[in-house]
């Protein structure tokens, strides 16, 4: 967390919002890089705090290995779990080609 | 009996003696809907054929001798975030404007086997993002108590709904505040149990670990007694705690020589003068209720805001990665490969909370990034989780403000997010620390708006958490209800 310059320029929004695959507006990109470098310079406050030796912590209440048993279930049918498909063909969503 | 203001087990009483039909009830909360929801528009979805189908089939089990469930005619408001089968699950967002989950949440689903009936689908701000349900893309919710300020959020649709008698219970969702928060501003009972008591199966996904559904009632024994409902371990989601499911309501009782935690970081600057006099006030009704007041220190509690929005981007970049116009929901037409297919859905599909967080969420998680802040905020959570274990070593609950400030006017924080975020300055730390926590409203500001004073409990403390609420409102009386409305 690099103190001093807007950490969120423009050219880092450009570069994420290609990683979040959302199409920024041209007024978007500005919005954003003032909004979110405001919230990380707030964030960078977590730097005053020394962290050598403190084990992260992804989840409160510890759960590990849960494990059950290979059971075959019912499921939803082809067709209800088609139902929402914005386009569909048979069993099968359609896309554009993702291959020339 | 006037079924606007009685309670849910009230309600569920008189349906299973027959003083009132659940035909009867519903008609009434419908009709309540129809003449105040245009001016508080805590709904996105009503169905009367819905609701009135559920209880004249609660009413044909009565007539036919079949036990009743504990919820039985009790009409239910359920937050747009849970998946209700056959019915519009829209999350506040344009990009799910047309889905209909295919299945029930499993919460949903208990609700329903304890023969509740759903009233609606409530508003909240895009996938549970927002701290006053201005986010939403249908509308905002207005606060019942004065219509130009907002109610809280995300769950913003169900608190209201409650506020203003439009239904006597609600469903919730909760991630840093998101029940509790809504439930403050708008002078309800709202809880957001430990992480892992109720399933996570059917609830849109936001933040994965901190995630938890519950419930918005007027009394905490109501509350009480939908948390039953609706927890247990469900093998539809891993992370749901083995442990049994308790009668919560059954243990409500007496609170002499509980130790009450008082954080002196809960009452710093930003505090409104009139909240900390209500939350003072409420920790010397629990004293006087035989509870023993202690200061405790909760050390990392200034750094919590900013480690919740890194964990919680993370984790909402990852689980919304999922929205691609291929599977399910909005599509954006006329794109000519997939890329432009997923990049111009997601751009026209989401609001720009939900984008600012997708985009945080990745930028922590990048490559270059990663250490600095992905895994500096788990370390912090670590931090502040084991702040409330060293706390809790001393006492059994930890209570204070829910919330800095009453209800705010609409749009008074929408043009600057980091503001919004302060909102949740002091319900952020329970989820990080996966633990129980309450608001129960504790009287009104002199501009008539209502306070919310939180209890905190440890991992599996609902019964100690509900007992110490339940005993504060008996003892406090808070019986204020907005006016206006009609």
């Amino acid at each position: 967390m690099s103190e001093g310059r807007s950490k969120m320029d423009r050219a880092t929004v450009e570069y994420v919002a290609r990683l979040s695959r959302v199409a920024l507006s041209e007024a978007e990109l500005q919005l954003f890089s003032n909004q979110l470098s405001k919230i990380l310079d707030y964030i960078a406050q977590l730097n005053a705090l020394d962290t050598t030796n403190v084990e992260p912590l992804a989840q409160a209440v510890e759960n590990v290995n849960v494990l059950r048993e290979d059971i075959v279930k019912e499921s939803l049918a082809p067709w209800e779990a088609l139902a929402n498909a914005p386009e569909k063909v048979g069993d099968f969503y359609k896309v554009p080609a993702v291959l020339e | 009996m006037d079924l606007l203001s009685a309670t849910a087990v009230e309600i569920r009483e008189a349906v299973s003696s027959g003083k009132v039909s659940a035909r009867e009830v519903a008609k009434a909360y419908l009709d309540r809907i129809a003449q105040v929801d245009p001016k508080v528009h805590a709904f996105l979805y009503v169905d009367p054929d819905w609701s009135l189908s559920a209880a004249e089939a609660v009413d044909k089990k009565r007539a036919a001798g079949k036990a009743l469930g504990a919820l039985a005619g009790v009409p239910v408001a359920i937050k747009d975030v849970l998946c209700t089968k056959g019915i519009p699950t829209t999350c506040g967002s344009r990009i799910l404007e047309n889905f209909k989950p295919p299945y029930a949440a499993t919460c949903v689903r208990k609700l329903l086997a304890a023969d509740a009936v759903p009233i609606g689908k409530t508003n909240m701000d895009e996938f549970a993002m927002g701290s006053s349900t201005e986010n939403s893309a249908y509308g905002p919710t207005a606060n019942p108590w004065d219509l130009s300020r907002a109610p809280g959020g995300s769950s913003g649709g169900s608190a209201a709904a409650v506020a203003a008698g439009m239904a006597p219970l609600a469903l919730g969702s909760d991630t840093g505040g998101s029940i509790r928060q809504p439930a403050a501003l708008c002078g309800v009972v709202g809880m957001k149990p430990t992480y892992g008591r109720v399933s996570r199966y059917g609830l849109v996904a936001f933040a994965s670990s901190l995630d938890q559904v519950g419930p918005f009632s007027r009394r905490v024994r109501d509350a009480a007694r939908l948390l039953s409902v609706i927890s247990g371990h469900d093998e539809c989601d891993s992370t749901s705690i083995q442990s049994p499911v308790e009668d919560y309501e059954a243990a409500l009782g007496s609170i002499k020589g509980l130790r009450v935690g008082v954080p002196k970081e809960y009452f710093v600057e930003g505090l409104d003068k009139e909240v900390e006099a209500l939350t003072r006030k409420a920790l010397g009704t629990l004293e006087r209720q035989g509870a023993i007041l202690e200061e405790v220190t909760l050390p990392h509690t200034p750094y919590a805001v900013a480690t919740y929005y890194i964990v919680c981007t993370a984790e909402a970049s990852s689980n919304l990665a999922r929205y691609d116009g291929a599977h399910y929901g909005f599509r954006q037409k006329g794109t000519k490969d997939i890329i432009e297919l997923y990049s111009q859905t997601r751009e026209a599909g989401f609001g720009d909370e939900v984008k600012r967080r997708i985009m945080l969420g990745t930028f922590v998680l990048s490559s270059g990034y990663y250490d600095a802040y992905y895994l500096k905020g788990l370390k912090v959570r670590r931090l502040i989780k084991q702040d409330f274990d060293r706390a809790f070593e001393k006492v059994d609950v930890i209570a204070g403000p829910t919330t800095p400030t009453a209800a705010f006017k609409m749009g008074e924080k929408s043009e600057d997010p980091l503001a919004m975020y302060l909102c949740d300055i002091f319900t952020i730390s329970a989820p990080l620390a996966g633990l129980p926590a309450i608001s129960v409203p504790c009287g009104l500001t002199s501009e008539g708006l209502p306070a919310g004073f939180q209890i905190m409990g440890k991992v599996l403390g609902e019964k100690t958490v509900l007992s110490a609420a339940a005993a504060y409102e008996a003892a406090a009386g808070f019986d204020k209800r907005p006016r206006n409305l009609s």
